[in-house]
């Protein structure tokens, strides 16, 4: 009932529209046999166009200004201030740029607008005023881009040999995280064929390297050193983004990719800066990757290099968690890997080890 | 004094069309399957329409989940049915399909179809002087292939699994996997069937744009006198011609893929807890050979815009086109470059850094000519004396879409700077302003001004300048903001952002801009009430209405097949003599030829005239004879 009125409602008001333009539309006719004025009617968008431009501006400034603070977002990394600064830079040459020729625009449009008693100037071109607004920009442009290349050239560059590495992996719809472990400080290969249900990562026991990698449920960075994110996905395009440190890269099936950089502000310090107490990094996913993409939330802590350190310490490697995959590490290894790992109850994994030789034995 | 009198003398060229032109067929052969370039620009208007409200619909569906997340959108289920769930919510995967759709739709059967389809069509035979395009054939296949697309793409939207929803871009594997996603079954194939027949029609298309541009010009149309509408269209089509059959092969690759087992762009992928056997291809490699259409598809939308608008601000600021020549340049260079330019698409995509420099270095350069482009239009209306009809109105809001979509380029185009506002709302507003919303301004620029040629009757004035207005305010309402949520880093084509507390603000910003959207889509309706009203009701068109140089409006009111009744006329000047001084009028058609226009000629001009005369096209008789 209420729908059908709604409808009555609307089929009435565009009734009544129409009625108006019709009425209009003859008054129009009735008007014509005088000779119409375009100056008149014309004006009035001359006027619009004017006050257009400058409300828009002005809302422009003041909104850029009054709200500055939301919707810049703290930076918390080395190359995160370059490219800022290349950001803001730019920023103050366009708009120079768009205001001048905003105002020159809508000025001329307003300034020009039709008058019955004036005629336009026959101006074809002008050569050096054309020649002079290629080669502006031109060089403005060179300018900016030069300053770009020599940033971005910095930030792909190759990570240091010291640089912590991590490896980030993206599914649907989450991420993992993998760390090369405190003995060997090496990410162990992988293989997706090894993936299963517990062997989320496809790790290759057949790798000493992997023995201590472990599985981290946050992502922790140390402040102040660099880091080097090695990126994969297992299934489709993702995209790791962690908008305070200005990090982005894809992650690609079948292809890995990296980004380094250096946190330089930890959890805490961000807390202070930005005065909440609450503040948290976070990494998100910025390739569209199917229904759950926009819940692919990762929490990010930044620790003091010590804290880092002792926090790695802590963790329990993937093996120790996951003693069934003994059996795949190979028999020559196996003594390496308990120590690696971490698994002190030896005597029950060296039992298991004997078995699975045996069984490959026969 | 001697006066000189004028009689045009037949000229060989066109003899055989002396009798009347009008091909008398059946309602199928006139208006269904029609040769005639008009009725084939209409046919591309009227479903380039129809695509639009949609793509501009599944827009606003979308926005309402972004600007009210709260909202209870149960009254949908009449029309999306199971799509919006047991909540009241739009479906996360249907809110992907929206995108997905909105993004095909827009950028593909509007923006290119709809807009190079139709005036392409209506406006290359009209200009140059030609009685129809070069192959009236090829070009009602063209119509019928679009046709045909139009009809399987729209079916996608009614399958249970929903339509393609991998994002525009389609970027495999999430494209290639039903697993990943169900748009990925058979919308997926569907779409990619679509596209295929898609690419057919506009390959047909853009090779007759070419051919007629090139070989079918009247007598005295040189390429330095064609309208800067023609120039636009002829690189536009080249452009297509060249980057389209690309596309083709990377949809096919990709059809290979999902249905028969191959590897291009797939490997290493574990989904759905088993791992597929398909190795050693890559994703990036779809992406390169996507952007490289995809890039110059930017142009493509883009260049017809800048093609209209140049003769609507010409015309209607009552002043030559400043820097013709560096117009066509200007449009040359963009043409060349834009197939140099697609990986500052893929900047963070894995893609080697070195390569990343290149294009950051190419794309920037890309920048000058777009920034003479403004210039030029900027002295255009300098001095000019300005005559606000809606096409103009539509015209100016385009170049000021340009402008302010345009600049933020610069920052997408640094590499460095890139890194950060990759995939984010800043991105989504540049686009929009600067291909979205300035393509979608010219093509109704266009639409306002070439109507009274295409239906024999005026579109009201005044309602023009109201939809104009409501538009123009509108589109800056819902791009402007996407700036600020984009500087924020908000990443798009996200269903919802609260899961983050990085992205949790901005639900102002967005509830404006989702309203923003819901009044521009309402005011289109203004539009196609005048659009529909006018073709039947509107008042008769008069010759010449907006007192225009070029060839067209040298036609009858309702121009038959064939466009002239008699010999096509002959062409003596550029199009832009508007306000010579010395002349009677503040315009001078192109078909009028110097010996009869003595006192507004410069010198050189005048030199002309023993040209005019030498040619044979026409004699100039002393009267004491």
């Amino acid at each position: 009932m209420m729908s059908l009125i709604i409808g009555l409602g609307v089929v009435l008001v565009l009734a009544i529209l129409y009625m108006i333009f019709r009425i209009g539309n003859l008054v129009g006719l009735v008007k014509e046999e005088k000779e119409q004025d375009l100056s008149v009617g014309n004006s009035i968008h001359g006027y619009l166009f004017m006050a257009f431009i400058i409300f828009g501006l002005a809302l422009f400034f003041w909104y850029s200004y009054v709200h500055f603070g939301s919707y810049t977002l703290p930076v918390a990394s080395e190359h995160g201030v370059v490219t800022d600064y290349l950001f803001w830079l730019t920023m103050v040459v366009i708009v120079v740029a768009f205001v001048i020729i905003s105002l020159a625009m809508f000025w001329f449009i307003f300034k020009y607008r039709y008058d019955k008693n004036r005629k336009a100037e026959y101006i074809a071109d002008n050569h050096i005023l054309e020649i002079v607004w290629t080669i502006v920009p031109a060089i403005v442009l060179a300018l900016l881009i030069f300053t770009g290349l020599r940033s971005w050239n910095d930030i792909t560059g190759p990570a240091s040999k010291e640089a912590e590495v991590i490896e980030l992996v993206g599914q649907q719809f989450y991420w993992t995280v993998r760390y090369p472990g405190v003995k060997d400080n090496q990410l162990g290969h992988h293989n997706y064929k090894l993936i299963d249900a517990s062997n989320e990562f496809g790790l290759d026991l057949t790798d000493k390297n992997s023995f201590d990698d472990f599985k981290a449920a946050e992502l922790h960075l140390p402040k102040g050193k660099e880091v080097l994110l090695k990126i994969r996905a297992k299934d489709v395009l993702h995209s790791v983004f962690l908008p305070h440190f200005r990090v982005k890269m894809d992650a690609v099936p079948g292809m890995q990719t990296t980004f380094k950089f250096i946190p330089t502000k930890t959890t805490q310090e961000m807390r202070d800066e930005t005065g909440n107490s609450k503040f948290n990094y976070e990494m998100a996913c910025t390739e569209i990757c199917g229904k759950g993409h926009f819940s692919m939330k990762f929490a990010v802590i930044v620790d003091e290099p010590e804290v880092y350190e002792k926090w790695k310490a802590s963790q329990e490697s993937w093996l120790k968690l996951n003693p069934d995959y003994m059996k795949q590490v190979p028999a020559a290894l196996k003594e390496a890997a308990m120590i690696n790992a971490g698994i002190e109850n030896t005597s029950q994994a060296a039992a298991q080890a004997t078995a699975t030789t045996v069984s490959i034995a026969n | 004094m001697a006066t000189v009198d004028i009689h045009p003398h037949t000229d060989v060229h066109h003899d055989d069309h002396e009798h009347d032109h009008e091909h008398h067929g059946n309602f199928w052969t006139n208006y269904i399957f029609s040769q005639d370039h008009k009725v084939i620009a209409k046919q591309f208007l009227i479903t380039g329409i129809f695509w639009a409200l949609l793509g501009g619909t599944l827009s606003v569906l979308f926005r309402l989940q972004l600007g009210f997340p709260d909202a209870n959108l149960e009254w949908l289920r009449p029309v999306l049915g199971g799509w919006i769930t047991e909540q009241g919510k739009i479906d996360t995967e249907f809110y992907l399909s929206l995108v997905t759709m909105h993004g095909t739709i827009m950028v593909f059967f509007v923006l290119t179809a709809g807009l190079s389809g139709t005036f392409s069509n209506f406006l290359i035979p009209l200009q140059v002087g030609a009685r129809d395009m070069a192959s009236g054939f090829m070009n009602m296949l063209s119509y019928w292939f679009f046709f045909l697309s139009s009809v399987i793409m729209f079916t996608s939207l009614f399958l249970s699994t929903g339509p393609a929803s991998g994002g525009w871009t389609i970027y495999p594997p999430l494209s290639a996997l039903p697993q990943a996603i169900e748009g990925s079954g058979l919308g997926m194939t569907l779409w990619l069937v679509a596209m295929a027949l898609f690419i057919v029609s506009s390959l047909l298309g853009g090779i007759n744009y070419i051919t007629t541009v090139i070989n079918m010009r009247t007598k005295g149309m040189a390429f330095t006198k064609m309208p800067l509408t023609i120039w636009a269209f002829f690189f536009t089509a080249i452009i297509g011609v060249l980057s389209f059959p690309v596309l083709f092969s990377a949809a096919l690759l990709l059809i290979f893929d999902r249905s028969f087992g191959t590897s291009f762009f797939l490997s290493d992928i574990y989904i759905g807890g088993e791992a597929l056997p398909n190795q050693g291809g890559s994703p990036v490699l779809f992406q390169h050979l996507f952007w490289f259409l995809g890039h110059p598809e930017v142009y493509i939308v883009l260049l017809p815009a800048l093609g209209l608008s140049s003769e609507i601000i010409a015309t209607n600021s009552r002043k030559p086109i400043f820097g013709y020549k560096a117009m066509v340049g200007s449009m040359l260079f963009i043409a060349i470059l834009s197939f140099v330019v697609w990986a500052h698409h893929m900047f963070v995509t894995g893609m080697n850094p070195f390569l990343g420099s290149i294009f950051t270095l190419l794309t920037l350069i890309i920048a000058v000519p777009s920034a003479v482009k403004i210039f030029n239009y900027v002295t255009t209306l300098w001095k000019g004396n300005i005559i606000f009809t809606p096409a103009m109105l539509f015209s100016i809001g385009l170049v000021s879409f340009f402008l302010t979509g345009g600049i933020t380029g610069i920052f997408l185009g640094n590499s460095a700077v890139d890194i950060q506002l990759h995939d984010t709302y800043f991105v989504v507003a540049h686009f929009h302003l600067v291909m979205g919303s300035a393509s979608f301004f010219g093509m109704m620029a266009g639409v306002y001004h070439w109507f009274p040629k295409m239906f024999g009757r005026m579109m009201d004035y005044k309602l023009g300048q109201l939809h104009f207005w409501i538009t123009f305010v509108g589109v800056y309402m819902v791009f402007f903001p996407m700036h600020y949520i984009g500087i924020a880093g908000f990443p798009r084509r996200y269903y919802s952002w609260t899961n983050f507390e990085t992205f949790s603000g901005f639900a102002d910003l967005n509830m404006l801009v989702s309203v923003a959207a819901i009044l521009t889509l309402a005011a289109q309706f203004i539009f196609l009430f005048n659009f529909f009203y006018s073709i039947f009701r509107g008042k008769p068109a008069p010759a010449n209405p907006w007192n225009s140089n070029t060839l067209e409006w040298t036609t009858p009111r309702n121009p038959q097949h064939g466009n002239w009744p008699g010999e096509i006329p002959t062409v003596y000047r550029w199009p832009y003599d508007y306000s010579k001084p010395g002349a009677k009028e503040d315009f001078i058609p192109q078909h009028i030829p110097y010996s009869e226009t003595p006192e507004s000629n410069l010198p050189h001009e005048n030199e002309l005239i023993k040209l005019e005369m030498g040619d044979g096209a026409i004699v100039v008789e002393d009267k004491k004879h």
